[in-house]
């Protein structure tokens, strides 16, 4: 069990920098989670952490101890790889005994701990298979012993479970979280997967492009985003963004010149009149009566999904297209006009150039 | 399921083989039938007379000093040339695999002994080591160590086999650096998480994971050693001193065509024949079963 700190990590290959100065500090048996698109550096991170990758510059601490030039031997963490990278000349039973055999642990011990874990992940009759031999899911489970076995201060895993079918991805995911909360090892876990970020992480980094747009809780993430990136990435479906104009004093925005909002609380008095981006989950919505509502959609499409709708639409003259969430069924004709209105609390504004979080005061 | 392709013609196919048949033929079977015919032979050495002998020149070989010393002196020396060529490529290739910079001049140097004929890199290796002209005779002189290796038959066979194995390293590298490379990067990095240093990974992994280009190569350096090496042992040493590097191949030229026993050198075809056979199928069921994980 350890703590993690990176301090202002940076990495880049050749001349290209893909890791722009991340700092966060890890507490002893959180799970963190590593989310973000495709390509914005989040293996990178999570190998300078394991020691697969040198660090440009920064330093990567493990149990305050600086550990940028130690070799991945030496940082006692374990890791699944995405694609499992079990040992395919080895038996099940021999992949789980690798680490520990190097650390010369005695033979009774090995066994032990092997069958243990091989208990925990129910693979006990796959021990003398080799992995050739096993189905993905089944795998994953071993490349999960192997770590397990290990007893290390730090897990580290790389999408482990984007090789799964939807429901066994599910199963893991409940299976994984349970053994981390009774093992209570420092977890770094990568994902592009949002769902995944939300369930598994006591908090989570979501990454923008080799940068962290956002640290936090997976609530404070989905309810107070930093910027707009994180903002339409994080819920399904994304948030609906309009560009809008702030009144004068701060009390009003302006979405065309016939949609007006009026913001409750102090509104956004330092912007007066600045052009700025509103953001509106799509389940923010709530059907209100003609006269009154704030907004008039006019209905392009409906999708029932049983639970809930989903309702595709355009609002105003320059009609930008809107997507919303009703949590039960409706039967909506097409091109009728929805009538809408939207808590004051549940609207997000952003900065329109550098997309970071306008606070609305209190 | 297996795929067939119908030919509307009937001849077509037949032509289309008819190449490789002809080839097959013309090189192998029919020479192979000729050695196998002589062997159950007996001629006098200027092909007048020939009398059916059965299998009596088999069982003189067999109670043939030489030959049994010629058999001998091959697995020595096939061995030797196989260890040797198959250790050094593999560091070398394992070198290279990791080598960032220069890289690519790094390979094609290793390379080049594959693009010199055996003869001329007999020729090569003879003048080094020539007692009275090699400049590496001279420098073991001047450490005091004599060299001779037309007198000493320990010398020679050393020598043989370092230029057998010299072009040899070089066939080899290529298939180790390209088996080396195709080993997945995860399975070297998990082993270094799980803390096995660089030696443990290289014996435990790499070698492992190798094992059939290995096997490939333990096969094809045998079937070298046994056949192909018959020029340097002609240009260098000519099987002496004292049959010291008198191998079958070079028994079976020197019994045939030096001594003109037509008979007793078709036997020992014949047995090369058995031996390089029974090699290629070991190889092919090995490789076919793909036990190796
Ligand atoms: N060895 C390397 N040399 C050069 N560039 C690299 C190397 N490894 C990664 N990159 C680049 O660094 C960036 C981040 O890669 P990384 O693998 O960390 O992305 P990722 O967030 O894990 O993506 P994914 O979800 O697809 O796995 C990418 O643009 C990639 O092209
Ligand atoms: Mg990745």
């Amino acid at each position: 069990m350890a703590d993690v700190s990176l301090d202002n990590v940076f990495k880049t290959f050749g001349k290209t920098e893909v890791i722009h100065g991340i700092s966060c500090d890890i507490q002893d048996g959180e799970f963190i989670v590593i989310l973000g698109p495709s390509g914005c550096g989040k293996s990178t991170l999570l190998r300078m952490i394991a020691g697969l990758e040198t660090i440009t510059k920064g330093d990567v601490s493990i149990d305050g101890t600086v550990v940028n030039r130690l070799e991945p031997a030496d940082r006692d963490v374990a890791m699944v790889f995405q694609n499992y990278a079990l040992y395919p000349h080895m038996t099940v039973f021999k992949n789980m005994a690798y680490g520990l055999k190097i650390r010369k642990m005695p033979k009774a011990e090995i066994k032990r701990r092997v069958e243990d874990a091989a208990r925990i992940l129910e693979i006990t009759e796959f021990l003398d298979r080799k992995p050739k031999q096993l189905s993905g899911g089944q795998r994953q489970r071993v490349a999960m012993g192997r770590c397990i076995v290990r007893e290390p201060k730090i897990f580290l895993f790389d999408e482990p479970l984007s090789n799964l079918d939807a429901k066994l991805r599910v199963q893991m995911r409940l299976e994984i979280r349970k053994l981390q909360e009774t093992l209570k090892i420092t977890s770094i876990y990568v994902t592009h997967d949002q769902v995944e970020a939300m369930t598994l992480g006591d908090r989570m980094i979501v990454m923008d492009n080799g940068y962290a747009a956002q640290i936090g809780t997976p609530l404070d993430v989905y309810e107070r985003p930093a910027t707009r990136f994180v903002a339409g990435f994080i819920g399904s479906p994304a948030m609906n963004f309009l560009t809008a104009v702030v009144s004068a004093d701060g009390r009003q925005v302006h979405l065309h010149r016939d949609i007006s909002l009026t913001l409750q609380n102090g509104g956004l008095p330092g912007h007066g009149g600045q052009k700025i981006i509103m953001g509106v989950r799509p389940e923010h919505f709530v059907l209100g009566q003609a006269a009154d509502a704030m907004l008039h959609l006019d209905l392009d499409h409906v999708e029932i999904l049983g639970s809930d709708t989903l309702a595709y639409g355009h609002l105003g003259q320059d009609k930008t297209q809107v997507t919303l969430r009703l949590p039960s069924v409706y039967h909506f004709k097409k091109n009728t006009v929805l009538h809408l209105d939207i808590p004051s609390k549940n609207l997000h504004f952003f900065n329109t150039d550098t997309g970071q979080r306008i606070e609305m005061q209190a | 399921m297996e795929k067939r392709v119908i030919f509307k013609h009937k001849l077509l196919p037949y032509i289309l083989v008819a190449p490789q048949i002809v080839i097959t033929l013309l090189f192998f079977i029919w020479p192979a039938s000729q050695a196998v015919y002589q062997s159950v032979l007996q001629e006098d050495a200027f092909g007048l007379s020939r009398t059916f002998v059965g299998l009596a020149n088999f069982a003189y070989i067999f109670t043939d000093e030489t030959y049994l010393r010629s058999i001998y002196v091959t697995i020595i020396f096939s061995c030797s040339v196989t260890a040797i060529a198959m250790s050094v490529s593999l560091l070398l290739a394992s070198m290279a695999d990791r080598a960032i910079r220069g890289a690519t001049t790094y390979k094609t140097l290793i390379i080049w002994p594959y693009a010199v004929a055996p003869a001329v890199a007999g020729v090569l290796w003879y003048f080094l080591f020539n007692p009275t002209i090699g400049i590496v005779a001279l420098y073991l002189k001047i450490y005091g160590y004599e060299w001779n290796h037309s007198l000493n038959g320990g010398q020679a066979m050393f020598l043989v086999v370092i230029t057998a194995a010299w072009r040899e390293i070089s066939y080899n590298f290529l298939f180790f650096l390209a088996g080396l490379q195709a080993i997945p990067k995860p399975f070297l990095e998990a082993a270094s998480i799980d803390g096995a240093s660089p030696f443990r990974r290289f014996w435990t992994i790499t070698f492992p994971l190798l094992s059939p280009t290995t096997f490939f190569l333990i096969v094809m350096n045998v079937v070298y050693a046994f056949f192909d090496t018959f020029g340097v042992i002609h240009v260098i040493t000519d099987g002496g001193p004292n049959y010291a590097t008198n191998i079958m191949v070079f028994k079976v030229y020197h019994d045939g065509f030096l001594s003109l026993d037509l008979g007793g050198s078709a036997a020992q075809s014949v047995i090369l024949m058995i031996i390089v056979i029974s090699l290629t199928v070991v190889q092919f069921r090995y490789i076919e079963r793909k036990v190796y994980y």
